[in-house]
Formats: C-alpha cells, structure tokens, sequence
C-alpha cells in the first residue's frame, strides 16, 4: 500500500500547470472547474465538472482515494466525468480497468476492507449487476458480519437512470435495488451542488455509499453557491431539501425528474393554479421521511416522481413510510406515484416518451390530485 | 500494436491451385440474394490460403487448401459489400439525427461475418454482443429491418424496440448490451442443441475487451465439461473501446485464453481463411467427444467503438489508415478475384454498384415508414396471453388492460 502511495506522489507533478494549481488551490479551483459565469455574475458549473471537482478535492485531500473502473484514465472517463485526474494523479491512483465488473469491484472492496477509500466507478449502472453480489454481500455486509471489526469506506458511482435511445439493458433505474439494502448509503444528486457535496460526502463516508449520477444531467449547468465551491464543502447524506416551496401540494422526487417537478411546478403557479412545494429527496437511503412529513402536514398532498419503475419502487416506499406516520391523519387527497411504465425501456423514441415522466405527466396528475378530496 | 506486427495480416495472396467440379455440399447461403446455377460458376475453386493464416493452440489447424465455387467466393464479396454499404449508410442516418443512442459498426470486421456464415447451416446458432448489424444480415434479416430498426420503425427486425444493439432472426441470439453477457448464454444454445439436434454447433462471439469477464471462463468450464458444441469466438479488433488488447489482457493470445479447450487463431481479414477456420471448427465442435474451440479472429475495427466515439484518441490516424490500405478484407477478397480471373474489374463494380443501390433502396423505404404503434409499449413484456390483467404506464390512469 505504501508502495502505491509513493508512486503517486512520484507520478502527480507531471506539468508546471499542475505545479501551479497544487500551489494554489483558489486558482486551482478556477482553473479545473472551467466555472463560466452566468448573467447574474454567479458562478455556473456543470454536474460533470461538479463531480469531476469533487473527486479531484477529495483525492488531493486524501492519498487514500483513489478511483478506479473502466475508461477512467487514458480515455478520460466514457462520459468524461474523470477528465484530467489520470494528468494529475498518476496511474497508481487513476485506474483503467479490464471489462472485469465483478472482480475489479471485488478488488476495490477487498482494498476498503484493508484501509483505502476506493471511488469504483462504473461505466453505468447497469454494468454493477455484473457485480451486485460484491455490493451487497461484500460491501454492505461486512462491517455487520464482523461485529464492527472490518470497515468498508467505498464509493460506487456511475450513471444510473434512464439514457435516450439506447434500449431495455442500458436504460433502468437502481435506486429501489440499492436503497433496499441495509449496510449501504445511496445518494442520488440532481444538480451541480447536489453533485459535488454528495460525492464528497460519499468519499469521506466510512461506509459503502452508491452514487447513482444521471448520463443525460451531465452536460447540464447549474449555478453554484459560494459555499459550494469551498474545498470543505460536503452535503449531508439523508437529507433531503426543499427546492421550492409552496403550500398546496408536496412533489417528492430525485435525480433527473426534479427538474421536471419544478418546471411543473413553476408551470401551475404561472396559471394561478398552485403553490407547490418541491423536495429534492438528494438521499435514497436514509430516507429523509422527516422532511416529508413535514411538508405533508403544511400541503395535505404527496406526489412521488421518479424514473424507476412502479413496483416496489422509491414512491412505494415513501407511500407506506407516509401511511406509518402521523402525516396520514393530515393527507386531503391519496397520494400517486409518477414514475417510469412498468416495461422494459423500449428503444423507439415515440414508445420511449411514453415510458418516462415528464413536465407534462406531472402537471397533470397534480391538478388532478388537487380536484381530489379524500371521503368526497 | 499487435496487429500490424502480425505477420498473418499482412496483405496475403490466394494462389489458385486447380479447379474440381462441385461437389455436394450442405452449404448455406441463406442469405445470398443470387445464386447463378449455372455449372461453371458452381465448379469448385481449390484455393491456397498463406502459410500464417492460422496459428494453433494444442491442435492441428485446418489445411490452407480450400474449396470454393466461384459463385460462393463472388457471393462473400457482395455480402462485404452490402454490409459496408450498409454500415457506412448507419453512420450517415446517425450523424443525421435518425438513429438514436448508441450504434456500433462493424466497418473493417466484415470478414468475420461473411467468412462465418459460409461454412454454417441454419441449423447453426450464432450470439454475439451489440457489434450486430453485419451478423444480423447473414443470419437472414434483411437489410430494410436493418435499417428500419436502427431508425426506430415498425417495420425493424425487433419492431422499433430493440434499436441497435439488439436484432435477433431464428438463428441468430442477437445482439447483447451486456460485455461478455452473451457468451455462456452461447454456451447455454449449444447446450440445448446437443440436447435437441446433436448435429449442429453454436458460434458465441465476443470482443478482445470482453474475453476477461469471469463468466467467459465459467462458460469454457461448462463447454469442456459437458463437451458441448459450442466455439467459442474471439473477433480481436484490437480494441475494446479506447482500451488496446496488451492494457486489458494479461495475455493477449486470445485462442489460448480456453487453456485446457484448443484454440486457432485465424486471419480476419480474410473472408476465405475465415471461411476455413469456421468450416473445420465446426466440424470438430460436431466431432463427439472434441468438445468446444476457441477461435481467435484477428481483425479491426475502423470506426470509433460507437458513434460518440472519434476513435483517434488511443490509436493514430496512420494506423487506421495503414490498415485500410494494406489490409481491407474488401479489397483483399477484390484483388483476388481478379488475380484468380473470377472476376473483372468491371465485374467488381457492378457489385458494388448493386450493392449500393439495394441498401439506398432499403433506407428509402425504411424512412418511409411508421414508427411503432403507441400500444406496443405493451406488447412481448410477457408472451402474449400469459400478461397480468393489467400493466401501469407513468401514473395510475395509464393503464394497459391485456384482452385474454
Ligand atoms: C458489463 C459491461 N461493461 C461495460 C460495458 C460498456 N462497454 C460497451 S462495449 C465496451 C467495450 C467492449 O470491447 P470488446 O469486447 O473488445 O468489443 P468491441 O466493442 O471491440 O467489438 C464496453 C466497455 C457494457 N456494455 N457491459
Ligand atoms: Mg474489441
């Protein structure tokens, strides 16, 4: 291990480029970002940069991160999300693997269990069920089966989530696979804050997080707060936020579809014909039900929107959550779950419109939730 | 890189030995659109493949003498043709916004294909992963449910839904997403043809990239043990997307990979030392008591992995280009006929010429046509009559109900 360390202090100054910015972490931070302003003179990033910053403060704080998976380095990342890091990391902490799923994410946990901080990415997340076995009976597992003598500090990130055009196998969401799983933390991040805090917060974790990204958010720019692009800035896993507030109706959603929950959103209040409160779950497990039932109590109405399919899936979960808690007594309405069609993602872009939620979808079912009156 | 060292690629001459008549033979053309009955073309051609066309592993390789008529030997021109044809027409209608998500072409690997398809019967299966498009037209889809499936229509091979990665015809498995996903599936066909119809092998092909997946090597286990039928199909284009063979492969001599299951190593830019290779593995793998092989197809790929890909970032231009020029599996076959006096330049172009019109022809129609109906959402989720009552859509007023 200590092998491994050096050799990436011994590979990491490649440039005076990268000199400089080492030097100088707020130029650094400007530099590596590529931060474009926005009208507002506020600063804007992307999700991609926004992660890719993320890794690159936390590896620089920590020589015990490293990242690993397929088309990390040479190639810059498949979806380019860890450009650079290999320029200035160094191959011994910047991986390339084999199309080995299972056992370069055996491996990677194999090495948490032994005291370093993996990032195992995977090219998506419908690679990892080549290796679910090692997520959930190795990673999730183990701190457990031990009795507490064996931790397990590992990210897995990776997109999750429905891509266009690329079919049934390159095209489903894992949030309810893994947020079923006791002994892992699953996050899943919308915009650009979501992003970095949740992944630093991931790599700092002592325990297996699952990172679920979005493909179709990466090239999306969000603006970012000054505290956001601070070095120590980390968001809280299990905690949801309220992204717009409103008094009529609670959307809960994740990932993707909470933009298009505030464009609902943003829509009916244009019409006159609500305030509706938005959260942005940000965790998939734990489930932030606390802010839920809070908002639940103020709206008296619970949509869930999500990409995933409708058994069983993070709707489902929050539905039962909300009947077990006191915010049933204050439910006007019965709550629906907006979510992805219960087939296959077809590939066809007419059928694949009708398989995932949008705007539109959305709005609809809010009017019709708030025409709605429970014993009326 | 370990191509363009290889010495069994560099650009090989057929020399041709003696002409014999015809002699019966279950060949399987299936998908050959012309075929001249006329006795001189059918006579058979004895050609002489070069001495590094094959490399063996723990047996002996097939003889370099092969058999061909002429109308078999024009035939695999034509299919490279229309396959080529047909990918370069993909690329276009992708750069167009017609086809969405991923595509994959097979531009360069045309070879593998048409040289496989050759020595097979229909009673062969064959699965590959999502480099399909060529293996889908020689397992016998036509060129318009190509095309019409990569731009999403009701007319595709897989009805608009499978795009891509995913076409299927009766013996071909498709047309898999998943890296190395395909391959004890492969094993799994081969079994079920040992138990249903002992007299036909199964071809489960994968990528250089794809090799190192554990589930290859449980597969081999499986094929050895239970002697299946099953060859297994290395097509080494060099690459798995921006990853060269030496930084994936601990060992890049991939038809050694079965260890205890002999390997060949074929040239893959020859459609004819294909053809060879995939006719006597074949008969070994029907061979009781052989067991499974383990081919390696050394070829390239020219275009980028996928269409999002450049494909210039790991590998140069020259490279590319070098191979274009000295090794195209097309020109190779080209030269050949016509050293051969099989065929005349004019010959040639008239091929291509047909080729192209038949795939222009196809694309015309498929842009014609209509995209699914919306109510195939909900069809082959189960096998029709068997669905539940109902299946819900994005929120509970959208509900399919299936009449039974
Ligand atoms: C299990 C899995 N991991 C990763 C991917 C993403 N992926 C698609 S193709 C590919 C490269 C495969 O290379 P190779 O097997 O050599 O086949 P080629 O593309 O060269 O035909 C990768 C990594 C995938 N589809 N499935
Ligand atoms: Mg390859």
């Amino acid at each position: 291990m200590s092998n491994i360390l050096k050799k990436a202090a011994v590979v990491s100054i490649p440039t005076v480029r990268q000199a400089l910015l080492r030097s100088n972490p707020l130029l650094a931070n400007a530099l590596l970002a590529k931060r474009s302003y926005n009208s507002k003179n506020g600063v804007e990033m992307t999700v991609r940069e926004a992660l890719n910053s993320a890794l690159e403060e936390e590896m620089r704080a920590d020589d015990k991160v490293y990242l690993m998976g397929e088309e990390v380095g040479l190639y810059n990342g498949a979806y380019k999300v860890s450009k650079g890091l290999l320029d200035k990391f160094g191959p011994s902490r910047v991986i390339d693997t084999p199309i080995t799923e299972s056992g370069f994410t055996g491996l990677a946990v194999g090495s948490a269990f032994a005291g370093l901080k993996p990032v195992c990415e995977f090219m998506t997340w419908n690679f990892a069920m080549q290796a679910i076995d090692q997520i959930v009976n190795s990673a999730a597992k183990t701190h457990y089966m031990s009795g507490g003598n064996v931790n397990c500090p590992i990210t897995f990130r990776g997109p999750n989530g429905a891509a266009a055009g690329v079919g049934a196998q390159h095209s489903q969401c894992f949030a309810a696979w893994y947020g079923s799983v006791p002994g892992l933390k699953v996050v899943s991040p919308w915009n650009s804050e979501d992003a970095k805090g949740l992944l630093k917060a991931a790599i700092r974790d002592p325990n297996p997080v699952v990172v679920l990204e979005n493909e179709l958010m990466y090239g999306v720019s969000f603006p970012m707060s000054e505290a956001a692009l601070s070095n120590d800035f980390v968001i809280e896993i299990g905690k949801a936020k309220v992204e717009r507030e409103g008094t009529d109706i609670t959307i809960v959603s994740h990932s993707r579809a909470v933009g298009f929950a505030m464009a609902a959103a943003e829509l009916l209040e244009k019409e006159g014909v609500a305030k509706v409160e938005v959260i942005n779950l940000r965790s998939i497990r734990p489930l932030d039900i606390d802010t839920i039932i809070k908002s639940v109590k103020k709206t008296n109405r619970l949509i869930t929107v999500e990409g995933g399919w409708p058994q069983h899936g993070v709707g489902s979960e929050i539905c039962a959550q909300i009947m077990e808690s006191e915010a049933f007594d204050y439910l006007d309405a019965p709550v629906v779950r907006v979510t992805g069609a219960d087939v296959p993602t077809p590939y066809a872009q007419n059928l694949e419109t009708l398989a995932f939620p949008d705007t539109e979808v959305i709005a609809r079912v809010i009017k019709r939730t708030l025409a709605k009156k429970i014993g009326a | 890189m370990t191509m363009l060292r290889s010495p069994m690629l560099a650009a090989s001459r057929l020399t041709l030995a003696r002409t014999a008549p015809v002699t019966t033979r279950p060949m399987a053309f299936l998908t050959a659109r012309a075929f001249s009955s006329s006795a001189a073309a059918a006579r058979d051609t004895v050609l002489r493949l070069p001495s590094n066309s094959f490399e063996s592993y723990n047996c002996d390789p097939p003889s370099l003498d092969v058999n061909l008529s002429k109308d078999a030997l024009l035939n695999m021109y034509r299919q490279m043709a229309i396959i080529r044809r047909m990918e370069i027409t993909a690329d276009g209608l992708y750069k167009a916004m017609l086809i969405r998500g991923f595509c994959h072409l097979s531009t360069g690997q045309e070879a593998v294909s048409v040289g496989m398809e050759s020595a097979l019967t229909d009673e062969d299966k064959v699965i590959t992963a999502y480099r399909s498009h060529g293996f889908t037209y020689m397992r016998g889809g036509s060129i318009h449910s190509i095309l019409a499936e990569l731009l999403g229509r009701k007319t595709g091979i897989s009805k608009g839904k499978g795009g891509s990665m995913h076409m299927f015809t009766p013996d071909f498995f498709g047309g898999n997403g998943i890296v190395g996903a395909q391959v004890p599936l492969g094993a799994g066909i081969a079994f079920a043809q040992k138990y249903l119809h002992p007299n036909a092998a199964t071809f489960t092909f994968y990528g250089d990239g794809a090799a190192n997946q554990g589930q290859v090597f449980e597969a081999f286990n499986m094929a050895k043990l239970w002697d299946l039928p099953c060859v297994f199909v290395c097509e080494n284009n060099q690459y798995g997307m921006g990853t060269p063979a030496d930084r994936s492969s601990a060992n890049t001599d991939y038809f050694k990979h079965g260890d205890y299951i002999p390997g060949l190593k074929v040239d893959g830019m020859d459609v004819v030392a294909v053809y060879q290779a995939v006719a006597w593995a074949r008969e070994w793998a029907l061979t009781s008591g052989k067991g499974p092989l383990v081919l390696e197809m050394q070829t390239y790929r020219y275009a980028g992995h996928s269409m999002s890909d450049p494909g210039t970032s790991y590998r140069s231009r020259e490279e590319i280009k070098k191979v274009r020029s000295n090794n195209d599996p097309i020109t190779r076959l080209k030269e050949q006929l016509i050293e051969l006096q099989l065929a005349s330049e004019e010959d040639i172009k008239a091929m291509d010429k047909a080729a192209r019109a038949e795939v222009d022809k196809a694309v015309e129609l498929a842009k014609k046509d209509p995209e699914p109906n919306v109510d195939s959402l909900w069809e082959h989720v189960n096998v029709k009559g068997t669905e539940a009552p109902f299946l819900r859509g994005r929120e509970p007023s959208e509900r399919h109900h299936y009449n039974r």
